[in-house]
Order: structure tokens, then C-alpha cells, then sequence
């Protein structure tokens, strides 16, 4: 049992930053903490990703004179890494399409709280 | 051009969606000619690619050369070509149509408009026709945001819809990324046609399930899947009505094609169906979803609300045959996708041509005077509401006939008895509709019609041209329909037979 919670330390760590994330989601009720939750979310499973190429005993997968290219096996594997600078990138969109979106919401209602945002949708159609 | 024929959409698509900016910098009204060519010539090359494939091959374009279990490689097969086809068409006929729009609700901002349209489109496009996992949910997010801007342009309360959405489609796409995550941790390959071969050596493994599970949990968020449809409604209705006409037919419909293409070409039939029965989850929460989006679509007052809750149902439609995982109802789900891509087009071009011309779209309001002010609209909106209703010469009535079938196949009559009871919902909500238009008599709003809207006389009938960029496209698309039940033996046979999936 222990062996199941300390081995995998890394991915409960992850998988906690993701709950956290998910619960700011939902139950926040200010519009940018809603976003904070969200960017949390996607940190998490970037994380998740780096987590899962890191081995013990390997080195950067920068090719090293002392190592040489033959044993690909001593250098951890660069594919999650690559893959997470792209959803580094599309996070980055993706947050910059959100926080322009709720500037937009602010400018229409003054306000960035959802219950008052409902209230306010409702008062003035 | 032959050989790099299946990059070239999402390309040109990419390509025209930045140059729309700098291009139509001073002059706005370049932006329409660009878009309208483009979304053309990706038509034409979209049936150029299927032409090329039927025959039943399979071309693999690799991205810089890279050989493919490495690099990043582009599938054409029967079912991208297909998909590709149909939502390129229907994006085709939305763009002409919202020339006419244009001055009405997306007044100052026809540049950013087009240029999001057309990366929506690459996004689309590249989704269907990659063949790597992760290329997958780049393009998801490139199609996603620019879904997300096209819908935050409209009305007020468009903005606080697309924030939902967002939010939502945002933890869609991480979730599929997290399910892609175990699968490579689990494979060591993100090529969709590696990982097939690779998974059944593998044999039973939690992280599999796992992935499988988050994937499909993700991609219903995109797709709407029933309890995952909370961004779907209010989307639709505050979205501009040329946007609402671009995402309903092709968004949704986007995320059936990701949800075939990894339950049935990556994971493999038997997989999903048997070992790990989540094709029966889908098919059951699709089978609810019917009878959900048709009961609320009934409630419903506005027409663009209705047709907003209607899609929650068809998107129940493509699902329950997807989930069915026997070749008719694969045959079915295949079917509904390019039917109801050109009845929800021709739909929401409907309800923008009311909004336009008469004022509203609210059904309750509209009597017939709009059969003599809009005698086409009106036309088109009865053809394509008898296919949603699905009698016979129409083409809904075909895809709903392979449905009904394959569950006559499976066996489980309780589908067979959703797919009857929706098709009697569908006639409560759009026999409403076509009463107010043909029989109403207009007296009952004279005091109302104080506040004219554009084009409207007081003499009333006959004043208003229609107009071309408004009628045209909504009555091909419309008309489309019959052409499709007349030849639906052909489509069926000629295409949608050589794409079902092996082992099915």
C-alpha cells in the first residue's frame, strides 16, 4: 500500500493540481478564478507528461561526448517534452482567448460574478 | 500537387486565414471574395481526394519526410475524404450566405469574422485527416478557439456563452490529452495506425481503459454528447447567426468523426464493444440524449433555442450508431453525419434569414407573412424540417431506416423505441412551426409590426427581393436533401460501405 502511494508520488501530486484545478472550475463563482482553476488544470497535465519521460540514471537528451549516441537508453526520452512546449503554447491561446473573453463580459455587465453576471443577463436582455 | 494533396486543405486554409488580416487591412471588403475562394477550392479538392480514394486506397502523406511511426503523418482513407467533403461543402454554402448577413450582425468586424471562419475550417479539416494523436488535439484547440471568437462576436450575452464554452471545450481537449498521455505511456507511439498494431499485443491494461475512457469523456464535450451538452444551447442561441450555421452542422459533427476514428481505428471494434464495452455507454447516454433534446426542444419558444436542442438529439442520433458497433448502424451514424450537416446548415440559415428579414425568430411571433415575404426560406425550412422528421423521399427518413435496422440487428428494442419516439417529438416541434408559417393568420401582430425591421414595407408582401446571397444557399442546401434520399443507395454503396471498419 505504501509501495502505491510513495511510488507513484509524482502522479498523485499531479492528480491532486488537477482536482484542485477542476474544483476551482466548478465552484468558484468569479469569472477569473474560474481561469486560475483552468490554468492549473492544464499545468497539471503538463507535469503529468514531463512526469512520465523522467528515469532514474539518464541524462538530458542533449547528446553528450562522454555518452555517445549508442546507448539512446542512459538519456530520457525528449518526445513528452517537445509535446508539452506545443500545449505549453496552446495553453497560452487558449488563456489569452479566456482573459479577452471576460474583459469583453466585464465591459457589458461591470462585473465578473457569476450569480450577479446571471442576475444582470437576466435584468437587462 | 497529387502527392501533397491531403495537406493541402488545412494549408490553404491556414494560409488564407492570416493573409485575410493583412490583406483586407484597408479595404474590408476583400475579406468575403478571399474567404469565399478558399472555402471553393477547398471543396474542389475535396472532391478531387475522393474521387482519387474510392477505389479503396489509402494515401499517407508524411509531414517533412519523416517516415511514419516518427513523423507526423496525414491519412487520406474513404472515411477523412468523406467527412472532409461534406463539412467543406456546407462551410462553402454558410460563407456565400453570409455575405447577405453581414451587414446585420457581425457589422463592424467581416475581417476578424472570415479569418476565424477559416481557421475554424483548418482546425476541422486537420482533425479529419491527421493520423497522429497529438497532431489530433492541436488541431482540436486550433478549432476550438477559433470556435470560441466566432461565437463570442455575437449578441450580449454572446461573450459569458463563449466563456462557458471554453471552459468546458478546455477541459474536453485536456482530458483527451491526458488519455493520450497513457496511451503513449502504455504504446510508445502516437501514430493512430502504430498504436492499432501495437495495442493488441499489449492485451488487458488498466492505463488502456483509462485512456480509452478520458479520450471518449473529452471528445463528447466536443461533440455534445448528451450530459456533456451544457455549452451547447446557449452557444448556438446568442452566437451570431452565421456562426451558429458554421458550428452546428460541422462542430458537433467533427467530434462523431474523432469519436469513430478512436474507438473503431484505434482501439479496434472488438476492443470497445467486447473487452472494455464503452460503445454500449455511448449508445445508452445517446439513446437518452434523444429522448432529452427532443422533450426540450418542444419547450422551447425561440427557433434558434429549438434547433439548439434539436442538434442535442440529432448528435444522439450519429452516437447511438456509433455506440451500436454493427455495421448498420455504423452505416446509419455515417449517414446522419452528412444529413444532418446539410439540415442543421440549411436550418440555422433559415432562422438567420428570419432575423434578418422579418425581425425575430421567435416562433410563437411569426405567422404567414413570411410565406409571402420569404417564399424560398420558407420552402427550404419545410424541406429540411420533413427531413428532421424523416418522411420518406427525405433524406433524414434513410439515415433513421439503417438506425432503426441496426437495432433491429442488436436486438435491443428499447433503441428501436427511442428512435420511433423521437421521430414523433420531432413532428410535435417542427409541425408547430410549419402551422405558424402556413396557417396563421397575420392579424394577430399588426399592432406589433411599429418597429420595421429592414426591407419591411408596410404594404407587406412581394416588397422584399429575397436576395441572392440569402436564398440561394439555404435552398441548395435545402433541396441537397431530396437529392440525397433519392440517391442515398448510392452514397451507401459507393462510399460508406468501404469504410466500415475492419472486424465490425
Amino acid at each position: 500500500m505504501s509501495d502505491f502511494i510513495l511510488g507513484h508520488y509524482t502522479y498523485w501530486g499531479v492528480f491532486i493540481l488537477m482536482l484542485l484545478g477542476l474544483y476551482g472550475m466548478i465552484f468558484k463563482n468569479n469569472l477569473a478564478k474560474k481561469l486560475i482553476g483552468m490554468t492549473i488544470f492544464q499545468v497539471s497535465i503538463i507535469m503529468f507528461y514531463v512526469a512520465s519521460a523522467s528515469k532514474w540514471s539518464s541524462t538530458v537528451p542533449v547528446l553528450d561526448p562522454a555518452i555517445g549516441a549508442a546507448e539512446a537508453a542512459r538519456y530520457i526520452s525528449p518526445l513528452q517534452h517537445c509535446l508539452m512546449l506545443t500545449a505549453i503554447v496552446v495553453g497560452v491561446a487558449t488563456s489569452g482567448v479566456a482573459f479577452s473573453l471576460a474583459i469583453v463580459i466585464y465591459r457589458h455587465y461591470k462585473t465578473l460574478d457569476e450569480p450577479l453576471l446571471i442576475e444582470r443577463m437576466k435584468a437587462q436582455p | 500537387m497529387i502527392q501533397n494533396s491531403p495537406a493541402l486543405i488545412p494549408l490553404t486554409l491556414l494560409a488564407t486565414a492570416i493573409s485575410i488580416p493583412v490583406l483586407a487591412l484597408k479595404k474590408e471588403k476583400f475579406a468575403f471574395p478571399i474567404a469565399v475562394a478558399a472555402s471553393f477550392f477547398s471543396v474542389v479538392l475535396s472532391f478531387y481526394n475522393l474521387a482519387r480514394i474510392l477505389d479503396g486506397a489509402r494515401i499517407s502523406y508524411h509531414f517533412g519526410g519523416w517516415i511514419p511511426p516518427l513523423g507526423i503523418e496525414y491519412v487520406l482513407d474513404p472515411l477523412s475524404a468523406f467527412i472532409a467533403l461534406v463539412v467543406n461543402v456546407v462551410a462553402f454554402f454558410v460563407i456565400w450566405h453570409s455575405k447577405g448577413l453581414q451587414t446585420a450582425e457581425v457589422a463592424e468586424k467581416p475581417v476578424p469574422y472570415y479569418a476565424l471562419t477559416l481557421l475554424f475550417l483548418c482546425g476541422g479539416n486537420g482533425i479529419i485527416i491527421t493520423g497522429d494523436l497529438f497532431n489530433l488535439y492541436v488541431f482540436i484547440e486550433i478549432f476550438s478557439l477559433a470556435a470560441y471568437g466566432l461565437i463570442g462576436i455575437g449578441e450580449r450575452k454572446a461573450p459569458v456563452a463563449a466563456f462557458r464554452y471554453l471552459i468546458m471545450g478546455t477541459v474536453g481537449a485536456s482530458f483527451y490529452l491526458i488519455g493520450v498521455g497513457f496511451l503513449y505511456m502504455v504504446t510508445g507511439s502516437l501514430n493512430m495506425a502504430d498504436v492499432k498494431a501495437i495495442l493488441p499485443l499489449i492485451g488487458r491494461n488498466p492505463a488502456v481503459d483509462v485512456a480509452l475512457t478520458l479520450m471518449v469523456a473529452g471528445i463528447g464535450i466536443k461533440m455534445a454528447l448528451f450530459p456533456l451538452h451544457g455549452w451547447l444551447p446557449d452557444s448556438y442561441t446568442y452566437a451570431p447567426s452565421t456562426s451558429s450555421a458554421l458550428i452546428a452542422p460541422i462542430g458537433t459533427k467533427i467530434g462523431a468523426y474523432v469519436i469513430i476514428r478512436i474507438l473503431f481505428f484505434v482501439f479496434g471494434v472488438s476492443f470497445v464493444d467486447k473487452d472494455f464495452p464503452i460503445a454500449d455507454f455511448v449508445a445508452w447516454l445517446s439513446a437518452a440524449g434523444i429522448i432529452y433534446g427532443s422533450v426540450m426542444a418542444i419547450a422551447q419558444k425561440e427557433l434558434k433555442r429549438m434547433l439548439a436542442y434539436s442538434s442535442v438529439a440529432q448528435i444522439g442520433y450519429i452516437g447511438l450508431g456509433i455506440g451500436m458497433a454493427n455495421p448498420l448502424g455504423y452505416i446509419g451514424a455515417v449517414l446522419h453525419i452528412l444529413n444532418h450537416a446539410f439540415m442543421k446548415g440549411s436550418l440555422f440559415l433559415v432562422a438567420a434569414n428570419l432575423r434578418k428579414k422579418i425581425g425575430h425568430s421567435d416562433i410563437e411571433k411569426l405567422d404567414s407573412t413570411c410565406l409571402k415575404r420569404l417564399p424560398w426560406t420558407t420552402a427550404a425550412f419545410t424541406v429540411s424540417a420533413l427531413s428532421m422528421i424523416g418522411l420518406p423521399p427525405t433524406a433524414g427518413f434513410f439515415s433513421k431506416w439503417y438506425l432503426a435496422l441496426g437495432a433491429v440487428d442488436k436486438g435491443n428494442w428499447i433503441f428501436l423505441a427511442v428512435i420511433m419516439a423521437s421521430s414523433l417529438l420531432n413532428a410535435v416541434y417542427f409541425f408547430r412551426m410549419l402551422e405558424n408559417l402556413y396557417l396563421r393568420s397575420p392579424k394577430v401582430r399588426m399592432s406589433e409590426e411599429t418597429a420595421s425591421p429592414e426591407g419591411c414595407d408596410s404594404a407587406g408582401a412581394f416588397v422584399v427581393p429575397e436576395g441572392c446571397y440569402l436564398t440561394i444557399p439555404v435552398v441548395i442546401l435545402s433541396f441537397s436533401l431530396l437529392a440525397i434520399g433519392l440517391w442515398n443507395s448510392a452514397i451507401v454503396k459507393g462510399i460508406i460501405l468501404n469504410i466500415i471498419p475492419p472486424g465490425m
